[in-house]
């Protein structure tokens, strides 16, 4: 695995299962949700037109789509592990809608720390986006970690690389 | 919607299905809009020189990786609407379930996504429910999986959708 000069944010070591990540707080508006569905390409008019979702989809307002929440999740997740951080496996759960004038909460907490195989540390983090203390979706994400500062889980390639958890 | 509908949905389980090539290469524009709308300032993306070193340059992000494939609104004769995920919208038209969504997402991450790569996606119906009542509404549940691979033919990742289509309002709180 390559050397690197860039000092990990974060080790595996570093990290306790338990323990909780940094909160995120941030104010949705309309401005959020469209650029967010413009980002991912995502025309689906509930995503910018008001009346067609209060209409066709019986939603209170536009609502931020999926792959915007992803990158949202995958933002949360790498503000913590830094560039190191590589994202192996996410599982979105979606249970309800974010709405312009919600706050969005994002919290995480380490529910495993493991070194695979082939010698590769990862975490598992089970992340909640919620407003107003409803869970509007969850993440699983299993993220690989350097383990030591010349570590760099980006250089795996090929059979050196398992993003699936073993069964 | 008969049963052979469905006998004829459910027959199309595990097969290859839509196999598409993206319209456009991977493009740092497009990471940087994609960043800026959820405010992400990983340095991976932002500073070359760390891009250079864990990344062997630039790298898109992992979540980004169904961007890659969705169609531009309008493209130059172009005469229908282009749909990502036609699986999906084929069962919503077969079994005759007007409204939809996602319920569960769950991405894999393989080889990375690098600046000009052109991707190639198939889509796998995985399996149709039995009908069920939710609080929206009555309907089926399906699972369906999004295969990429980069133009060398690296796997690059696989998503699992779970979709359910249904008509509102024949539903009881559940």
């Amino acid at each position: 695995v390559t050397s690197t000069a860039v000092e990990p944010q974060l080790l595996l070591d570093d990290v306790t299962v338990g323990e909780s990540l940094p909160a995120l707080n941030y104010k949705v508006t309309a401005t959020t949700v469209v650029l967010g569905a413009l980002a991912t390409r995502d025309w689906r008019p509930m995503h910018h037109d008001k009346d067609f979702a209060v209409e066709r989809n019986g939603t209170q307002d536009i609502f931020l789509n999926t792959p915007n929440q992803a990158a949202w999740f995958e933002r949360y997740l790498t503000d913590w592990t830094g560039p190191h951080g590589r994202l192996a496996r996410v599982t979105f759960r979606m249970k309800g809608s974010v709405f312009p004038g919600d706050t969005m909460v994002f919290t995480g907490v380490v529910e495993s720390t493991t070194v695979d195989d082939v010698g590769c540390g990862f975490v598992t983090v089970a992340v909640t986006l919620a407003v107003d203390g409803d869970v509007k979706t969850t993440c699983a994400a299993r993220v690989a970690l350097p383990r030591r500062a010349d570590d760099n889980p980006w250089g795996r390639r090929g059979d050196q690389w398992r993003p699936s958890p073993p069964p | 919607m008969t049963a052979a509908v469905l006998d004829q949905m459910r027959a199309r389980i595990g097969q290859e299905q839509y196999h598409e090539v993206g319209e456009f290469p991977v493009e740092r524009s497009y990471v940087w809009t994609s960043l800026a709308s959820v405010e992400n300032g990983n340095p991976l993306y932002w500073d070359d020189s760390v891009a250079e070193e864990l990344t062997d340059g630039q790298v898109a992000p992992p979540s980004m990786v169904s961007v890659w494939f969705r169609p531009h609104h309008w493209a130059p004769g172009r005469t229908e609407e282009a749909l990502p995920l036609q699986v999906h919208f084929d069962l919503k038209a077969a079994l005759d379930l007007p409204e939809a969504v996602m319920t569960d997402d769950t991405i894999e991450f393989h080889t990375p996504v690098r600046m000009g790569d052109v991707l190639r996606t198939h889509q796998v119906l995985r399996s149709v429910s039995d009908e069920k009542t939710t609080k929206l509404g009555t309907g089926r549940f399906w699972v369906i999986d999004v295969v990429y691979a980069n133009q060398d033919g690296d796997l690059v990742a696989v998503e699992t959708y779970t979709g359910f289509g249904y008509r509102r309002g024949e539903g009881s709180a559940a």
